[in-house]
C-alpha cells in the first residue's frame, strides 16, 4: 500500500489518492445487517480497521463503528478471531 | 409515530412454528399499544459468531414497528424475561424502505457458503478427528518414553 511505499523508498514517491469508500454516488449504506460489507473493515483478528488505513471518512468511520458494535452484540460478527 | 427495528435471536433449539407463535405474541403487544407492525422478516437458524448462551447458533426474526416507545419497552421487557429469547437489539429507524434488508438478499450467499463449510467442516472433522486421535495417543507415549529414557538416564 501507498503507506508502505512511504516507509522505505528513498525516491520521491507519490501517495495515490484514497477517497472514502461511503462517498459518492455509488457508496453503499451502512448497515449493521450488512454482514459482508461490515466483514471488509475487520482485521483477520476482528479488529476494526482504522480509516487512516481503509481511508473512511471520519463521519463514515464513526457510523461504521457503530453498525460494527450492534452487529457484534447480535452475533453477526465476532468481536474476537483467535 | 416513530419507526424502529427490532431483531432478536430465539434459542437454537426452538421450533419455526414456536419462533413464529413468539413473532406473533410480539406483534399482538404492539398492536394492543396502537402500534402497527410493518414488516417482518425471518432471517432463518443462522450460526452465531460466538456462543450466546450457550447457544452456537439462533432463530434471527426481524421486526420493522411504527409505534411509541412504551410499547416497544414492554416488547423488550417480555424479551428480556423470555428463555427462548437470547438477544435482542432495538434501533429507531428514520425511514422504512420497501426493499428487503441486505440479510434476506445475501442470506443465499450466506447459507450457501456455511453450508460448504459445513460439509468441509465435517469431512475435515472427520479426518481431523482421526488424526487427532492419532496423534493424541502417540505424543504421550513419547513424552512418557522419552521421561523413561530421561529418568532412566537419571537413574545410570
Amino acid at each position: 500500500m501507498a503507506m508502505g511505499a512511504a516507509g522505505g523508498s528513498r525516491r520521491p514517491f507519490f501517495r495515490r489518492k484514497k477517497s472514502c469508500p461511503f462517498s459518492g454516488p455509488n457508496a453503499p449504506a451502512i448497515d449493521y445487517r450488512d454482514v459482508r460489507l461490515l466483514q471488509r473493515f475487520l482485521t483477520d483478528r476482528g479488529k476494526i480497521v482504522p480509516s487512516r488505513i481503509s481511508a473512511v471518512s471520519a463521519k463514515k468511520q464513526r457510523g461504521l463503528a457503530q453498525a460494527i458494535k450492534r452487529a457484534r452484540h447480535l452475533g453477526l460478527l465476532p468481536y474476537l478471531i483467535r | 409515530m416513530p419507526y424502529y427495528e427490532n431483531v432478536f435471536i430465539g434459542r437454537q433449539d426452538l421450533s419455526s412454528a414456536q419462533v413464529e407463535a413468539l413473532t406473533d405474541s410480539y406483534a399482538a403487544i404492539i398492536e394492543e399499544q396502537g402500534g402497527k407492525v410493518l414488516k417482518r422478516e425471518h432471517w432463518g437458524l443462522k450460526s452465531l459468531a460466538y456462543r450466546i448462551k450457550k447457544n452456537r447458533k439462533g432463530h434471527y426474526v426481524m421486526l420493522i414497528v411504527e409505534a411509541e416507545w412504551p410499547a416497544l419497552a414492554e416488547i423488550e421487557r417480555q424479551m428480556r424475561l423470555s428463555e427462548d429469547i437470547i438477544r435482542f437489539l432495538t434501533v429507531r429507524i428514520e425511514e422504512v424502505s420497501e426493499e428487503p434488508s441486505p440479510m434476506m438478499t445475501r442470506r443465499d450467499r450466506d447459507e450457501r457458503r456455511p453450508r460448504r463449510d459445513d460439509r468441509g467442516g465435517d469431512r475435515g472433522g472427520d479426518r481431523g478427528g482421526d488424526r487427532g486421535g492419532r496423534d493424541d495417543r502417540p505424543l504421550p507415549r513419547e513424552e512418557n518414553s522419552e521421561a523413561a529414557v530421561a529418568a532412566a538416564g537419571g537413574t545410570e
